[in-house]
């Protein structure tokens, strides 16, 4: 199963190797990995998309409990939560296709943020499951670029990462 | 009170003062000259040079593995670092705590392919508890000291720290700080009361207990306790290999090792038990063997161990409990003590008569017609001769196993040998560790000719300090464990394990300034154990090289992926 998982570490040189490397030592998948500094400069805050039966993920987050650098975990599917990613995609559009290009991103929440003459940029906020469905609706041949940011996510209500 | 301006080389070193450190074992370069200029002028712990960084890391696990302190080692930069990569991997899957320091080039000179420069932080990320690259001389010494701590703590392992060349020139302040806390690791100490209560109930009404314990009773400290706690409920048990010594094997309860080369009556009661406690040990594959084949016979799993990683990681646990082994068995003899029902299941129980059905099975009997030196003999002998006293530290392979199988040990640390990573070449640098350590004590190393191969520039090293420590090499002239898998498993085709173009031993031994001693017969081995033991080479390093027979196998056997009461035994019987 994809679980979504939240950790506080020091912000400090080396610690993402940390992390990625203890995914590939012990063979477990990284769907998408973000982090950032938080409120707090000494702290970094990383979002890691993966799966696998429930023992791995009990696992993943035990062995990242025991990394040194690492001050909190919080496996965001034990709990309600909201999933954004961000993603930018380059749509080749002529004229006869503009439209219908325009309105599919609209009633997908898009919004075009650079319009040339034969070209449309148009960004998304999501669910990473919401960024996919837009791209399997719109014609796959017109698509010239895709970026997308990997997912963060954020507890509901009082369920805070905090330390 | 102002504090003292020093270098940063003279803040190592009195850090490393400060920690109680009696020996630090290392091999100098470019980017530790500073340090070791330090060293120089200082005499509060002794330097041993080694003569290859492998080794200096391995003699460091060793006196840690000996003594329960943390063992140090000082490595320059590049290739110092990488050649003690082995030792630092070794260390890190025994849970040995150490402290490892090496060079690296000047700060600026970072990242620009300086002479002898490699990323000794990146290199050694996956095979170290924590590691530490220090930018500013400020750092040094709270560096060194969450260092010692981070070993030594928790689940302890190797800790190494970086320090660039130009800041251990610099001056600063040596301030030591006095405690430390870090907010991003408490490891438990007490294991979970409601859990201790769960597992005394599930042993004192179990049918068919049995105990495995590992290497971190041993860690731990643990053994008094755990010793304490079996005989208190007149439980059956076992060690592993890493764990030998946890448990007098003297004891009654006591029925050998389990796993891939353990005795019939360990692995079957493992197999058959209805409650088994493990203590830190990890369930892995040298000991369970298959795990689903492993459960296939439902048993109720209580696992006492620091790291909360190893619960449930290969076999679902029932009642874990977290936290020091030695505490959380405290807790448990406590508790017992205090209850009313008393009674064990186990005294004059049917479980113990299946227990000593499968003792009958002798399966460590061997064949032994008194003509060809038997390894499994010599191993015998050196226990009678050394009155099961000596600190025995061996390589990898056969040898290993039979010093496992046919040296009972009935303290811990007494037993210093690779399990985990398995390393060849650490037997002969785990003397020197041992014998520094305890210079009065028996040390033997117990190998092979294949093994110590792979360190035996040290024999150097143990002349420059007096080291007699007592080589017991068990030369078939192959590498006896790929050797013997290949003949199980591959259709006698001994691929490469025959060990050709080898040395006169006797000779290389004299020729480093040891004594050297060639045992060919049988009838031999005892006279010249006793002799290499004797109050006339007490001094001296003695290389006793036994040519033994060349086609001996280690028994019981279970073979990879196989389950553990699917052992192959001496007499040919297989598949129980």
């Amino acid at each position: 199963m994809r679980h979504i998982i939240s950790l506080l570490m020091e912000n400090e040189s080396g610690a993402l190797s940390r992390v990625s490397g203890l995914f590939s030592a012990r063979g477990y998948n990284i769907e998408s990995l973000s982090v950032a500094p938080t409120e707090d400069p000494s702290l970094s805050r990383m979002t890691i998309v993966t799966s696998g039966s429930d023992e791995i993920i009990e696992q993943i987050i035990k062995q990242l409990n025991k990394l040194i650098d690492v001050v909190k975990v919080l496996d965001l599917n034990d709990g309600r939560h909201i999933e954004r990613e961000l993603m930018l995609v380059k749509v080749k559009t002529s004229k006869q296709y503009r439209d219908e290009v325009q309105q599919l991103s609209n009633s997908f929440g898009g919004r075009i943020i650079d319009a040339s003459e034969n070209i449309l940029i148009i960004e998304f906020t999501g669910a990473s499951t919401e960024l996919d469905n837009y791209l399997k609706s719109l014609n796959n041949s017109l698509v010239v670029e895709i970026i997308r940011t990997g997912a963060s996510g954020i507890g509901r209500g009082d369920r805070v990462l905090k330390i | 009170m102002k504090a003292e301006i020093i270098t940063g080389a003279e803040i190592a070193i009195r850090s490393l003062q400060k920690e109680n450190v009696k020996f630090v074992f290392g091999y100098p370069g470019g980017a530790v000259l500073n340090i070791y200029d330090a060293i120089f002028q200082q005499s509060s712990f002794k330097h041993v040079l080694v003569r290859h960084e492998q080794a200096a890391v391995h003699a460091a696990d060793a006196y840690s593995r000996a003594t329960g302190d943390v063992g140090v080692a000082l490595v320059t930069s590049g290739p110092g670092a990488t050649n003690a990569v082995t030792g630092i991997a070794t260390a890190h899957m025994d849970s040995i705590p150490m402290v490892i320091i090496s060079g690296q080039v000047p700060t600026h000179a970072i990242g620009q392919d300086a002479f002898q420069e490699c990323d000794t932080v990146g290199i050694t990320r996956p095979c170290v508890k924590h590691n530490f690259l220090v930018k500013d001389i400020k750092d040094i010494a709270s560096t060194i000291k969450k260092a010692f701590y981070l070993a030594a703590t928790g689940r302890p392992g190797p800790v190494l720290v970086d320090i660039p060349k130009d800041i251990t020139a610099e001056t600063a302040e040596f301030i030591y700080p006095e405690n430390i806390s870090l907010r991003s690791y408490n490891p438990v100490k007490h294991g979970h009361s409601g859990q201790i209560n769960k597992a005394l109930e599930l042993l004192i009404n179990a049918e068919r207990p049995m105990v495995y314990s590992g290497g971190g009773v041993v860690l731990g400290n643990a053994s008094e306790a755990l010793t304490e706690f079996v005989k208190l409920l007149g439980l059956p048990i076992t060690n592993t290999l890493m764990g030998l010594g946890g448990f007098p094997a003297s004891h009654e309860s006591f029925l050998g090792m389990l796993g891939m080369h353990g005795t019939y009556q360990a692995n079957m009661a493992m197999q058959e038990c209805d409650v088994l406690l493990a203590v830190g040990a990890r369930f892995d594959d040298r000991v369970i063997g298959n795990p689903e084949h492993f459960l296939a016979k439902p048993k109720k799993i209580i696992h006492i161990d620091i790291d909360p990683a190893s619960i449930s990681k290969r076999v679902k646990i029932d009642i874990p409990i977290v936290g020091d082994v030695r505490l959380v068995l405290e807790d448990l003899i406590s508790t017992f003590k205090t209850q009313k029902n008393k009674n064990s299941k186990t005294s004059d129980s049917e479980w113990l008569k299946a227990i000593n059905q499968w003792k009958e099975k002798d399966c460590m009997s061997y064949e032994d017609d008194g003509t060809k030196i038997k390894p499994q003999k010599v191993i015998q002998k050196l226990h009678e001769i050394t009155n099961g006293e000596a600190f025995i530290t061996s390589d990898v392979g056969q040898h290993q196993m039979w010093a496992a199988q046919y040296y009972p040990f009935n303290k811990p640390r007494r037993w210093i040998n690779s399990g985990g990573l398995g390393t060849m070449g650490v037997g002969l640098p785990y003397a020197m560790g041992c014998q520094l350590a305890f210079p009065d004590s028996q040390v033997a190393c117990v190998t092979g000719e294949a093994s110590i191969q792979m360190c035996i520039q040290e024999l150097s090293t143990c002349k420059q300090f007096n080291l007699p420590v007592k080589i017991i090499n068990l030369n078939n002239r192959y590498m006896g464990m790929v050797r013997q898998w290949q003949e199980f498993f591959y259709g006698n085709r001994y691929a490469e394990s025959y060990m050709d173009a080898l040395p006169d031993f006797v000779k290389l031994a004299e020729s480093y300034g040891h004594v050297g001693m060639k045992i060919e017969k049988s009838s031999d081995i005892e006279s010249a154990l006793k002799e290499a033991f004797s109050p006339k080479l007490k001094e001296r390093l003695v290389f006793l090289d036994f040519i033994t027979d060349q086609t001996e196998n280690v028994f019981p056997m279970v073979p990879s992926g196989k389950g553990l009461s699917e052992m192959i035994l001496a007499d040919g019987a297989e598949d129980l």
